[in-house]
């Protein structure tokens, strides 16, 4: 069977590089995002030099890295949340339902394959602009790089399985167009992409590192910038994997009630 | 099939047929207005949504002066005083044109051409076309940051002063919707860019909520006068504040935003003219 969902993840890989031009579109937008993203945060570190833990390399590499990352974890849309709330409102569902794949499994296979190529399509370049007109701070150990990246798996992983939960939210709601603009919301929020979560103030701070939205980019962020090494980094790591079991089991249990709800018409 | 562009000799445009696309597009609008209204949790929970989004933006910027004092220079007042004016232009501008940025999947999809071959101006149909009125949640938080801010503001309020602030405004949403339809317009020849857009509406929108000190100076060059954004609020406000404005530009220039943006529509306008003409319908 895992041939089978390794075939989904290819095919999700290959759906949405199809489309080249929109990934054009969206680097350019993702690179003046993140060059106007810049200057406001050079503009604050320029009088508080070491906010959150941060230089201003680091500082600007966050920047750069979240906007590497906001496609990949598909923080303001394109994921296969709205197609999936489509096919419950459609009833297709139904047909997904019938297949013999499980509908969990199958969107998570297709999910990791469209953000597999959103972190190479979309995700190198605008750090790479980033890089020629900042100086950032990336590190040049290949370990780091590695841990990095399992990070960023794992962080894709919570990011699916909470807009799982989402677009189960149709079953539900029908029009669920509110719900998922308020994940957005909440999503941008807290995984730190407006402003890192270290330059939270006080408990405020303390709860975004808890919550899961955290894995999707302050915690690769920081084991990328050598914040947390070591011990600290693989706790990192089990942090965002404890949210992963944690989410993924919540959705399966959602699933199964609603999947008991489904009523297609004629029968 | 090729589309038969719309009022194909420009003879045919009368006075009429701008007061004929207002009339389309409230019609339009109506109809969606009244389709948002079956589904009204949802409705409710994406105004909301609408609202929460832009709070949590600004919130950003408090939580930022949470460390500092003043950013570029510029008191929080101050900084929340761009942030209204950009975010209640933009706001308007999106409620009003929003749903341009989809025009490219109806060239992909071949839905144009149901447009077209009604007898009602396409740009009032594209602008109108599922239109959102949960859009009104940008302009009300925009509106209640401008209303603190004015009243924590230090502005010497001359007349001039008083009467440039709804100027701004109005001016300000209307170079935005120039650039919607551009952006519309653009999506005739590439429909898959259409997210290029989003890097001026959306990205110009966060540009002018920071003061222009803040960025490098050609980049403000660029906003000036290349995409005249800095007319939105920057030029205007900086005035209104009693602050230099950091391209050193003379005087008079701040209150040159309605001729602006009159040209903007006006190039806009041509845009969407040629795209329409260039339109062939998908399998062509």
């Amino acid at each position: 069977m895992g041939g089978f969902y390794g075939a989904v993840v290819v095919r999700g890989f290959r759906r949405y590089a199809t489309y080249r031009v929109a990934t054009a579109a969206g680097v350019f937008t993702n690179t003046v995002f993140g060059l106007i993203i810049s200057y406001s945060y050079i503009a604050l570190w320029d009088q508080r030099p070491h906010l959150g833990g941060y230089t201003e390399a680091q500082a600007l590499t966050y920047v750069w890295v979240g906007q590497g990352l906001l496609a990949a974890m598909a923080q303001m849309g394109g994921g296969f949340e709205t197609e999936m709330m489509g096919r419950i409102n459609s009833g297709a569902i139904a047909v997904d339902l019938y297949r013999p794949a499980d509908l969990q499994g199958w969107w998570l296979a297709a999910d990791l394959g469209r953000a597999g190529f959103q972190l190479l399509g979309r995700g190198v370049l605008p750090i790479a602009c980033g890089a020629l007109v900042f100086d950032l701070a990336l590190p040049a150990s290949p370990l780091t790089w590695l841990l990095f990246a399992l990070a960023v798996a794992l962080g894709t992983v919570v990011s699916f399985a909470i807009r799982f939960l989402v677009g189960l939210s149709a079953f539900w709601l029908l029009d669920g167009a509110g719900v998922v603009q308020v994940s957005w919301i909440v999503g941008l929020f807290f995984s730190g992409m407006l402003l890192p979560l270290n330059a939270f103030p006080g408990a405020l701070g303390d709860v975004a590192q808890a919550l899961p939205w955290s894995a999707m980019l302050q915690v690769p962020a920081d084991v990328l910038l050598g914040q947390r090494q070591g011990a600290d980094a693989l706790l990192a790591l089990a942090f965002e994997a404890g949210w992963a079991v944690a989410l993924l089991g919540a959705g399966r249990l959602l699933q199964g009630l609603a999947t008991r709800r489904v009523v297609v018409h004629g029968g | 099939m090729e589309a038969e562009p719309r009022g194909g000799a420009a003879g045919e445009r009368t006075p009429g047929t701008v007061a004929e696309s207002v009339r389309a597009y409230r019609l339009v609008v109506r109809m969606w207005m009244r389709s948002t209204m079956s589904y009204r949790a949802s409705f409710v929970m994406t105004a909301f949504g609408n609202f929460a989004a832009t709070a949590l933006d600004f919130l950003t910027i408090v939580l930022m002066f949470s460390h500092v004092e003043a950013l570029g220079g510029f008191s929080l007042p101050e900084v929340a005083f761009l942030y209204g004016t950009a975010s209640t232009s933009f706001g308007l501008a999106d409620l009003l044109m929003g749903s341009m940025d989809r025009l490219g999947e109806r060239v992909r999809d071949g839905t144009l051409d149901t447009l077209m071959l009604r007898p009602v101006p396409v740009l009032a149909q594209v602008a109108a076309d599922r239109f959102a009125l949960r859009r009104l949640g940008r302009v009300v938080q925009g509106l209640l940051v401008l209303g603190w801010a004015l009243w924590r503001v230090d502005v010497h309020w001359t007349v001039l002063n008083v009467a440039l602030l709804p100027v701004t405004l109005v001016v300000g949403a209307a170079i935005f919707c120039a650039v919607y339809v551009a952006g519309g317009a653009f999506q005739f020849w590439a429909g898959d860019a259409a997210q290029v857009q989003n890097s001026v509406t959306y990205g110009g929108a966060t540009l002018l909520q920071y003061p222009p000190g803040v960025f490098a100076r050609d980049l403000v060059r660029g906003v000036t006068f290349v995409v005249p954004l800095a007319f939105v609020n920057w030029l205007p406000a900086l005035r209104m504040l009693g602050r230099p404005d950091p391209l050193g530009l003379p005087g008079w220039v701040d209150f040159a935003g309605a001729p602006v943006a009159l040209v903007c529509c006006a190039l806009s306008g041509l845009l969407w003219r040629a795209g329409v003409r260039s339109y062939r319908s998908t399998g062509s």
